[in-house]
């Protein structure tokens, strides 16, 4: 079982719901997100183009973060989620500075904190909540390893592209283009 | 870039770093069956959750409150069965439980003890607040007259209050949302069609083929449905063509994208007429069963052609034909949309007219993909006895001016309130209810004039919003989370109404607009208009007779029932009914014609900006409503200010850096009283500068949003007034740069 998500940047008008819902759902606190928009601009007056992406941790196959912790508190977990366990976290900041995404930050309550996939839903059969809020429907959550999945179905019919491979994270965030 | 940013925005080159590479998707080892049920929302079991429907907008989306194992509010999530949102809110909405937790909010009535504007109030219980409230209507009555009073609101606490005036004697109830919003297009489509199109907008955009915004940013708007069906649309592959000067969010997800100089679009709107009525791509069996005028608009339009409307528009002639086209090829299945936020040059309605035209000739009235025909409950009125008739209603008051307005205009109350401007009459007192009217209404210094002439200006609001600061008293209602309302009952595919129930008790010591209602016409004498004893009473009489009760809308929140009116669209069964002078929809207007105004749409050339200054574009952001979410902690955290967008041609101009700060002053050497940073964009024409409605507030007790960004009322001193139906016209307005802190007060 491998989750990933699929970000339809053709549909996403950049409403930040996604961030305002992680927030209400996994009460982080105001100031922080684990979710974000990036708008991406090119061309000049009148030629002009944009992409609206919504991005979070990347879940990637192969973390450097996960890789990097000395205590073991990043580690894979169920579905290939990339998670923190918070009393195992010492605020090193490690994973933070290897982190090609910019995906995490440090908690006021001292420890490492970021995307979670909303596993605690997903284990109830609930999509996240940046996917079950999203207006726009531009968020595709579910189990690459599962051609039937929702996910796959559209990553089979759709053009995407992944953030830095080059970076050799083997991300788990795909953006259909 | 900085990780605290929650939108982060880059230009490719300095952003291309965050490109990856571009694959298809191959296929996967099979494996373990996706556990997802799809995107449904279960009840999250332990939790307790209470429905409501939302206040942070007028779309007033249907959700589920739910509380926490602390008992707390926790989030708010759509309800599924609602076509408002069909189970997902808009970022607003699921921010909402930031009006709750807003530690700025207004705590206990006040009552002012030095000048107005200065600040000074001191507390006062809600039974002391209300007796002041209720001698000093019963002076002006006495004195001036109860038509004398106004009540300005916006939301649904308003409909209490609006009985109340009523009972009291006045029929001046007005809102923002009519003069200063979607008026125009209301009377528009009211004189073609027969019919307007209230809210939310029968736009059939689930079944369209083809979608035209003018001026209207989609996405950036967040009308939920209409967002999600426009999503839906892209998907489907549907082609959008978005007239705007600025490069919007839909005008980046369109086929077409018309960057249009402002102020001209009546002149593209008669070339494409001239183009789809001389290639006769118009749905001609409908034009020839269901209008009159179309020789007389055919006559007329023929100078207007493609070339004729570029020298204005600057929009190539072929672009205006392939769009022309692409709008007929998927006719009826289109939409010209009439947008909402309309008043903007002063020949709005003529305007929306153009637009209501367009429609006519495509055949999308009443067709799928184009205007569908909505229906409303209808929902019984709690007994009382008739309402005493008016001395003078606002229509009299008015005295023939703005002949089609349908409804009572802000702006004429607050001109109305300063001595001379309406000869005999003069406004007295005003009760303002969740509507901020410094940053509302156009020309704050105006508003300020008005109010400074008042007998009384009562503010119920949740918030300290700048009008409170010039209240004689402030009664501080509770948020929507915590409290009932009355039920919502708007047009829709089909009929359906939501309750919105208390979630929590009220924070502090506030109250809802019910509650004040009724206890104002106790102190009033005039409690037999509100016979009920408790509220819960008040909406199971409805509801029952509604074969549903109150018990069963709280289980259940959304209520839709079967339509009665017949079809969707127009059919055999269900043929057009026009409610015109003709009983066809009106290419050419009599009713116009009649009243001394074009009975065709004629471009007008407006005034262009002087050198060295640019035309002020505001509009909304899809993490704000107006001004009255700026201080909300959810959503400041994704907004804090707005900013002035600057072409880059301009910029050089000016040896203006990104992020800096400008200050903004007028035409009129009016000045905003913050500065706001600069975002250079090629967003934005370089004969125009853009900024989000809703920030650069004065009140230093709302302490996230106090000097973050610049207000555009301030900048909007000159209004274009439609003489149609009194909207205010409020693009008309340029601004320049002023680099250096012009030191101005700040008054709060």
């Amino acid at each position: 079982m491998r989750f990933a998500m699929a970000i339809d940047t053709k549909k996403c008008v950049g409403c930040s719901d996604c961030v305002v819902a992680c927030q209400t759902e996994n009460a982080v606190p105001i100031g922080y997100c684990r979710d974000w928009i990036v708008e991406v601009n090119d061309g000049t007056y009148p030629r002009l183009e944009m992409e609206i992406r919504s991005e979070r941790c990347n879940h990637c196959s192969n973390s450097p973060c996960v890789r990097c912790c000395p205590t073991g508190a990043s580690h894979y977990d169920y579905g290939g989620t990339v998670l923190v366990t918070p009393h195992k976290c010492i605020g090193c900041g490690a994973c933070i500075a290897s982190c090609p995404y910019d995906a995490r930050y440090t908690h006021p309550k001292g420890y490492v904190d970021k995307c979670t996939f909303c596993v605690h839903r997903v284990k109830e059969g609930l999509p996240p909540a940046c996917v079950a809020v999203c207006p726009t429907k531009c968020l595709y959550f579910g189990d690459t390893d599962d051609p039937r999945s929702e996910v796959s179905q559209v990553l089979k019919k759709r053009k995407y592209k992944r953030l830095i491979p080059e970076a050799g994270t083997n991300p788990n965030l795909y953006f259909l283009i | 870039m900085n990780r605290r940013n929650f939108i982060r925005i880059s230009t490719l080159g300095a952003g291309g770093a965050m490109f990856g590479s571009i694959g298809f998707g191959n296929d996967r080892e099979p494996s373990l069956i996706d556990r997802l049920t799809g995107n449904t929302h279960p009840v999250e079991s332990g939790y307790t959750r209470t429905p409501t429907y939302c206040e942070i907008c007028f779309w007033k989306c249907a959700g589920w409150v739910y509380k926490n194992d602390q008992d707390e509010i926790w989030k708010i999530i759509g309800n599924e069965n609602d076509p408002h949102c069909n189970g997902r809110l808009c970022p607003r909405g699921t921010g909402g439980v930031g009006m709750y937790f807003d530690q700025d909010r207004l705590k206990t009535p006040l009552i002012r003890t030095g000048a107005r504007g200065k600040q000074e109030f001191r507390r006062a219980s809600w039974d002391e607040a209300l007796d002041l409230v209720a001698k000093k209507l019963d002076f002006i009555a006495k004195k001036y007259g109860p038509e004398t009073v106004a009540l300005i609101t916006h939301g649904s606490g308003g409909k209490l209050l609006a009985t109340l005036m009523k009972a009291y004697g006045s029929d001046s109830v007005a809102g923002p949302s009519y003069a200063q919003c979607k008026g125009p297009r209301e009377v528009a489509f009211g004189l073609t069609f027969g019919t307007g199109l209230e809210s939310p907008e029968p736009t059939d955009i689930r079944d369209t083929r083809c979608l035209v915004l003018i001026g209207s940013h989609l996405g950036e708007n967040m009308h939920n449905s209409q967002v999600q069906e426009m999503a839906d649309a892209i998907d489907r592959g549907a082609a959008i063509i978005t007239v705007d000067p600025r490069f919007s969010t839909v005008a980046s997800k369109s086929k077409f994208w018309l960057p249009i100089k402002p102020s001209t679009d009546i002149a593209l709107l008669l070339a494409w007429m001239n183009v789809i009525i001389n290639n006769g791509w118009y749905d001609k069996e409908y034009v020839e069963k269901y209008t009159t005028g179309f020789d007389k608009l055919k006559e007329y339009v023929q100078p207007f052609t493609p070339e004729w409307a570029y020298g204005i528009t600057t929009i190539d002639p072929n672009m205006i034909r392939d769009t022309a086209k692409e709008m007929a090829n998927a006719s009826p299945a289109v939409i010209i949309h009439p947008g909402r936020h309309v008043t903007w040059y002063g020949d709005d309605t003529q305007r929306s007219r153009a637009i209501a035209m367009l429609n006519a000739l495509l055949g999308s009235w009443g067709r799928r993909g184009g205007f569908y025909l909505p229906e409303l409950k209808e929902i019984p009125e709690y007994p009382h006895p008739p309402f005493p008739p008016v001395a003078k209603s606002w229509r009299d008051i008015l005295a023939g001016r703005y002949p089609f307005a349908e409804l009572p205009l802000a702006n004429a109350i607050v001109d109305g309130s300063i001595k001379g401007n309406l000869n005999d009459f003069q406004y007295r007192g005003w009760i303002v209810n969740g509507s901020n009217l410094n940053m509302t209404m156009p020309d704050t210094r105006k508003t300020l004039e008005a109010i400074q002439q008042l007998e009384l200006l009562v503010v119920i609001d949740t918030m300290p919003m700048e009008i409170t600061g010039w209240a004689d008293v402030i009664l501080p209602e509770c948020t929507y989370l915590e409290r009932y309302d009355v039920l919502r009952n708007d047009h829709n595919r089909e009929p359906v109404i939501a309750l919105r129930m208390p979630a929590t008790e009220p924070k502090y010591d506030t109250k809802p607009d019910w509650w004040i209602a009724k206890e104002l016409a106790g102190k009033m004498g005039l409690e037999k208009y509100f016979g009920w004893k408790t509220f819960e009473e008040f909406l199971d009489y409805k509801l029952t007779r509604m074969g549903s009760s109150l018990e069963e809308m709280k289980k259940i929140g959304v209520k839709k029932y079967e339509r009665t009116s017949g079809d969707l669209y127009f059919s055999a069964e269900n043929p057009p009914v026009f409610d015109t002078p003709s009983g066809k929809i009106e290419l050419y207007s009599s009713q116009l014609e009649e009243a001394g105004f074009d009975p065709m749409p004629r471009y007008t050339a407006h005034e262009e900006p002087p050198e060295g200054y640019y035309r002020l574009i505001y509009g909304r952001t899809p993490s704000h409503t107006f001004s009255r979410t700026s201080n909300n902690p959810n959503l400041s955290a994704i907004m804090a200010e707005n900013k002035v967008w600057v072409n880059p041609k301009v910029a050089a101009n000016w040896q203006l850096k990104d992020g800096q700060d400008v200050w903004l002053k007028n035409q009129d050497g009016s000045t905003t009283s913050f500065p706001a940073k600069v975002r250079i964009t090629e967003r934005i024409r370089w004969d125009s500068v853009y900024i989000v409605h809703g920030f650069g507030h004065t009140s230093s007790q709302l302490t996230r949003a106090f000097k973050k960004g610049v207000s555009d009322a301030a900048l909007i001193t000159k209004v274009l007034l439609d003489p149609v139906m009194g909207g205010t016209g409020m693009r008309g307005n340029f601004v320049t740069f002023i680099t250096e802190n012009p030191d101005k007060e700040v008054k709060a």
